[in-house]
């Protein structure tokens, strides 16, 4: 398109940036703005209605509380678990779609329908199917394998958060797997075949040809699923055991208690949960930089 | 051949799969174990979501009202902006680029206490107002980056080239750049709609309780054991989705996906 153009100067000054700063503003109100009224006030600098007065006794309170840290365990246990269950699962996806076998279209639009579903949606679903008296259960129960619900294994708000994992992995997977598809190029397709020709196995291609291109689009899109996971709200609220709770909701709980002391305590989980946020930009930041280069 | 059809259909099915449960308890009426399918169909629940009495309908209308406000002040707000971070060359663009994609990554918990604590005292909370501010935190920032990369990928010297030859900025707009667009302005706001329509914690705490969506409604039936109402508004909650891939399929594949 830019060939069948006479070169010509453009007529407008490059780099205005007048148009941005609207959208700016409002995110630095009420991204940043909230992000340092969250700062000021977990620090005591600012009163948020608790009368603490002390600097940092929020902080200090949050640190050596164990509820706290078995909290961030399990939002840990959780973003991990569902990051690399969905990074393997797209990685087969992705494999499997690559050379368009039959039912990719049906596949792919049934993934980005997939992406639309609101994720209460999804653990709604998941309770309703993997519940001790849900249609996994029943299923169970027809085929003769289990006879009170009790018997079927806990799979939500059970100890290990299976059922919050599902949800993420049911999610996140397409989502990944979308990612991975939009990025993989044809050149890609005829790498392997000439590493194919050149002699190499099955395993080596995948190895050294096929990996190393999906990689970085893998690291960008888990590094985001990841940073979701940790801290979601509604699917641990809905499939979570209720002691201890995921991080997320440990910070609505003391930000909801009646004791408005806990309150910046509440900021304080809020900003761990921004911390390891800004951790998972970096990452995804670095793999984006490593998919332009590539 | 034969096997690469196998794992379409696994997949198909296991990507279709929690939806079975909610269509078959949204027809149902009462479901006891072990019973594999509802003993009784029924359209009570449906009938029940769907009564003037019910406070479900005004929860879907706010909801609609929500996205399609949230929406509108997204490409009001994120479309200049996308333009000017797509085409323009500036110092600190970088930067720049980050500080809008952060909002995208950060989850609403990380920001809502602050979120809520900035609204109180202009009398926002709780308000569909305010909602609908903190709702644009997650879906401003989707719709700048898919609209720069819309733009970044267009020509403006079609632009130039119309204005040196006469036309009005309104006739660009119409006439060159809009159809230019189109299709990815049509994914980033069918997309913005979404994420305003999943949106939960964000609603929960700057809605009070007094501004009721979908999702909170959903999640409230579901609480109180109603697997049949809640089952109907999970399904009612898909339409939308349903509804952008049907319309836009050839609009979808320039949409990046940057959210989850």
């Amino acid at each position: 398109m830019r060939r069948n153009l006479p070169p010509l100067r453009s007529v407008r000054p490059p780099g205005r940036i007048l148009p941005l700063l609207p959208a700016l503003a409002l995110l630095g109100w009420l991204f940043y703005g909230a992000l340092g009224l969250s700062v000021l006030r977990s620090s005591g600098a600012v009163p948020g209605g608790d009368g603490q007065g002390q600097m940092l006794a929020a902080w200090r309170a949050v640190a050596g509380d164990p509820q706290v840290w078995r909290s961030a365990l399990v939002s840990l246990w959780i973003a991990g678990a569902s990051t690399l269950a969905a990074a393997v699962l797209a990685l087969g996806i992705v494999l499997h779609l690559r050379r368009a076998p039959a039912g990719r279209g049906v596949l792919v639009a049934l993934m980005r329908l997939n992406l639309t579903v609101p994720h209460l949606v999804g653990a709604a679903g998941m309770l309703m199917l993997w519940a001790q008296s849900g249609l996994a259960a029943r299923l169970a129960h027809a085929m003769g394998l289990v006879g009170a619900p009790a018997s079927f294994p806990a799979l939500v708000w059970d100890p290990w958060a299976i059922g919050i994992i599902l949800v993420y992995v049911w999610k996140e997977a397409p989502f990944i797997a979308l990612v991975l598809l939009a990025q993989s190029a044809p050149a890609d397709l005829d790498r392997e075949d000439a590493a194919r020709m050149l002699g190499a196995s099955p395993l080596q291609v995948l190895r050294h040809v096929t990996l190393p291109a999906l990689a970085p689009g893998l690291a960008a899109a888990a590094a985001i699923v990841f940073a979701f996971a940790f801290g979601a709200y509604e699917v641990p609220l809905m499939l979570g055991a209720s002691d201890p709770v995921a991080l997320p909701v440990l910070a609505w709980q003391r930000f909801t208690d009646p004791d408005l002391a806990l309150r910046p305590q509440a900021m304080v989980l809020a900003l761990m949960v921004a911390g390891l946020s800004a951790g998972a930009i970096g990452v995804h930041l670095g793999a984006v930089r490593r998919l332009r280069e590539f | 051949m034969r096997a690469g059809r196998g794992v379409a259909v696994i997949l198909a099915a296991w990507l279709v799969l929690p939806l079975v449960p909610v269509v078959l308890w949204s027809f149902a009426r009462g479901w006891r174990f072990p019973d594999l399918l509802p003993g009784d169909w029924s359209l009570a629940a449906w009938s029940g979501v769907l009564a003037p009495s019910s406070d479900v309908p005004e929860a879907l209308l706010t909801g609609v009202a929500l996205g399609l406000a949230v929406t509108a002040a997204a490409l009001v707000l994120g479309v200049p902006a996308g333009r000017a971070l797509g085409r323009g060359r500036f110092r600190g663009k970088a930067a720049v680029e980050v500080a809008i994609l952060a909002p995208l990554i950060v989850p609403p918990v990380a920001y809502v206490f602050g979120v809520q604590a900035l609204l109180m005292p202009l009398g926002l909370v709780p308000t569909a107002a305010g909602v609908a501010l903190a709702h644009l935190v997650p879906v401003l920032p989707y719709v700048i980056l898919v609209m720069a990369a819309v733009f970044a990928n267009q020509d403006a010297r079609f632009e130039d080239q119309a204005l040196s030859l006469g036309a009005s900025r309104a006739q660009v707009w119409r006439h060159v750049t809009l159809p230019a667009i189109r299709p990815g302005l049509t994914a980033a706001a069918l997309f913005a709609f979404l994420v305003s329509w999943g949106q939960y914690l964000l609603t929960l705490a700057v809605g009070g309780g007094r501004v009721t969506t979908p999702p909170l409604a959903l999640y409230a039936y579901l609480a109180s054991g109603r697997n049949d109402i809640a089952a109907a508004i999970a399904a009612l909650s898909l339409l939308p989705g349903i509804a952008v891939i049907l319309l836009a399929r050839r609009a979808l594949p320039r949409a990046p996906a940057v959210a989850p």
